[in-house]
């Protein structure tokens, strides 16, 4: 299968008669995911787009054999679901709620890291677009359409620009093993080298390309995994060289805050790690065709 | 969210944390009120703004009469004080804190932050205060001690005791030192804290006590909803007037000084689209992330703001509609244009979901659009665009 999900994965959606999570569903339903249930506690036993309600993740994945879950729950309460599901057995999970206070992160974090690595549920996001499995299944708010099937994995913070690199590759005939958003917030679920762990093990994938962006370390720490445990290539883009130290540019975790973190010091490290880079945003197609061209 | 100083210390003081006699002012005469109050015959007069580096730019003044205090508030009230972190534009002193000399023994630095790169909270010390910790650390990495907390214990005491020990305190002053830290970590995290910092905190000459000079605290703007008493602190004259209108109808802007205007969807795309500005010769003059949802209502909101910059020369919008529609943006940018009467070069970029719709929307409208199909084209042309203009406006004033 591809990293995370594929076509038989058993999906839930947690916040799933709210007016967002009903949209979503109904959009991942459509393009063909195995969404069997969702969540909205006081609800339980009620049926919503032809499927069952739960009152609790546990209750779901007994029931309906859950292996996978989507957040969709407002933020005061999101850092709570997403502990909800780790404790029920939900093996991966993607939040897609954005604005979920810092600490209540740290708190996932640590609650997530008691479970033993081979029973700990993997958590992306949160403020993200998702991860879709071209042709095979979307756990996510993305366009499914602009994904075309094939071999490069994709991992980014940014929703829209990983929009922007997908069609890009369309356009190219390239397509996509799987994408996954990884989110904008500063303390996120996976990082970027916590997904090429995945990439690298994965028969489907290639070649992967990362989206990148300005503030903490995490592009690079990826880099460096790369350069020492990685057989397959890596093309990077970092966003952010006009942006100023100091200011927080949309997401929380896009700020410089001390060296090694601005677009054009990552590039430079990047580089030395043997990383392609796309040297601007439109040319990440491009810079993808050409690895391609020479393997 | 940042807070002023003073209120930064009332916070801590609430939490056993020692800090100089003081009081706020409004006004010359205020000033000198506080400062016979308080008594004594040295007193510091500190501007409150929300930038730090405030003695360099002339915000710090020690004072050693009434009439020095009243000369030294007439100074700093009203004015913009630029400090190395404010920009050229500054920031506006409105209130002053007016604070008791203190001698000072030893000046140390101390401060809590979120980690990132641990997801926890560190906390970070130094023997040398009252300087600029960066270049500290980039310069001497070694006279600085970073000790990480777990979040599933919080802060040990002997966590505590090991950074006043490494501050070179006295065996007498370690207890108020653990009493100290442990304050300033349950304040972090009972109000959703993202940075304390206490830069210098000082031991006073004889007395040999710790006490808090200057505190910096910033907030977590997420977590706002649950900490109303925070949010009252917000001061909205420390903010540039265009981000908060921004902020407050639900976009997220940052001005920059360059002079074509942007609208774009996601953050991170916003980011490349301004770098394509760059790689083709132009700056951007602001970010600009109009959110998923751009309705038409927004659309017109988000026109306002960027234009309402008398700076721009050209205006590049750059949509990726993913569960949005191109022809619904479409529709909205061409009901924002009819409305306000724009005087500058627009161009647009749609991709996406429904994208021959939106183009032709953009061409039946028959509004003089500038259009591109990819994301380097539409930076080429906004840059073109926005040079013609400039000459243009040469040519008129000529």
């Amino acid at each position: 299968m591809s990293i995370f999900i594929d076509e038989k994965t058993t999906i839930i959606v947690q916040g799933f008669t709210g007016k967002i999570g009903s949209f979503h569903a109904q959009d991942m339903i459509k393009y063909g995911s195995n969404v069997v249930g969702g969540i909205t506690p006081g609800k339980g036993g009620q049926t919503h787009l032809q499927r069952p309600v739960f009152n609790t993740v546990r209750e779901a994945v007994e029931q309906q054999g859950a292996e996978a879950s989507i957040i969709f729950v407002p933020p005061a309460f999101a850092a709570d679901s997403i502990m909800e599901a780790a404790e029920a057995g939900i093996k991966y999970c993607v939040s897609i709620t954005d604005g979920i206070p810092t600490q209540d992160m740290m708190k996932v974090k640590q609650f997530l890291r008691k479970f033993p690595k081979d029973k700990r549920m993997v958590l992306t996001g949160p403020n993200c677009a998702g991860t879709i499995s071209p042709g095979k299944t979307m756990l996510g708010i993305m366009p499914g359409h602009i994904y075309k099937r094939g071999i490069v994995g994709i991992v980014g913070r940014s929703g829209t620009l990983g929009y922007e690199a997908a069609d890009q590759m369309k356009e190219l005939g390239i397509g996509v093993s799987t994408s996954v958003g990884i989110g904008g917030d500063p303390i996120n679920g996976s990082s970027h080298r916590d997904i090429f762990e995945k990439f690298e093990q994965d028969d489907e994938t290639k070649v992967v390309l990362m989206i990148g962006e300005i503030g903490g370390s995490q592009e690079v720490d990826a880099g460096l995994y790369a350069k020492k445990q990685m057989s397959k290539p890596v093309v990077a883009y970092i966003a952010g060289l006009t942006a100023p130290k100091g200011r927080r540019m949309g997401h929380a975790g896009a700020i410089i805050c001390s060296s090694g973190e601005s677009a054009a010091e990552k590039v430079e490290m990047l580089q030395d790690l043997g990383v392609i880079i796309a040297p601007t945003p439109s040319a990440m197609g491009e810079t993808i065709a050409n690895v391609l061209r020479k393997r | 969210m940042d807070i002023h100083e003073y209120q930064a210390k009332e916070i801590l003081a609430g939490y056993g944390v020692r800090v100089a006699d003081g009081g706020l002012a409004y006004s010359p005469e205020d000033a000198v009120q506080r400062a016979r109050e308080i008594g004594g015959d040295v007193w510091a007069v500190k501007a409150q703004i929300h930038s730090g580096a405030r003695s360099k730019a002339g915000g710090v003044k020690i004072c050693k009469s009434y009439e020095e205090v009243e000369v030294a508030a007439e100074a700093m009230l009203g004015h913009r004080l630029v400090t190395q972190q404010t920009g050229s534009a500054g920031k506006v002193c409105l209130r002053l804190y007016i604070e008791a000399g203190t001698k000072i023994a030893k000046e140390l630095y101390f401060s809590l932050l979120v980690d990132r790169a641990h997801e926890s909270i560190i906390m970070v010390g130094s023997a040398e205060g009252g300087v600029d910790i960066e270049a500290l650390a980039e310069n001497s990495p070694k006279k600085i001690k970073k000790i990480q907390i777990d979040p599933a214990v919080g802060l040990l005491d002997f966590q505590a005791r090991e950074m006043a020990f490494y501050l070179g305190l006295e065996p007498s002053q370690i207890s108020p030192a653990v009493k100290l830290i442990s304050g300033c970590y349950r304040a972090m995290c009972d109000l959703d804290a993202n940075m304390i910092e206490i830069n210098p905190l000082i031991v006073t000459e004889g007395s040999g006590k710790l006490m808090i000079m200057d505190a910096k605290m910033s907030f977590d703007d997420n977590a706002l909803f649950r900490r109303q008493k925070v949010a009252e602190l917000r001061d909205k004259s420390q903010e540039d007037k265009r981000e908060m209108a921004a902020a407050d109808r639900g976009l997220s802007y940052v001005g920059l000084d360059g002079d074509i205007g942007c609208m774009i969807n996601g953050a991170g795309l916003a980011m490349a689209t301004m770098d394509m500005i760059k790689l083709a010769g132009g700056k951007p003059a602001n970010f600009l992330d109009v959110g998923g949802g751009a309705s038409a209502e927004r659309t017109e909101k988000a026109f306002r703001l960027v234009l309402a910059d008398e700076g721009v020369k050209a205006m590049l919008v750059n949509i990726f509609a993913g569960i949005n529609r191109c022809d619904w943006i479409a529709e909205g940018v061409v009901h924002a244009v009819k409305k306000i009467n724009m005087k500058i070069p627009l161009i647009v970029r749609l991709s996406g979901t429904h994208v021959e719709e939106g183009r032709r929307i953009i061409e039946e409208s028959g509004l003089p659009i500038i259009t591109a199909t990819t994301l380097a084209e539409a930076a080429e042309k906004a840059v073109a665009a926005r040079n013609e203009q400039v000459a243009k406006e040469a040519k008129e004033a000529a």
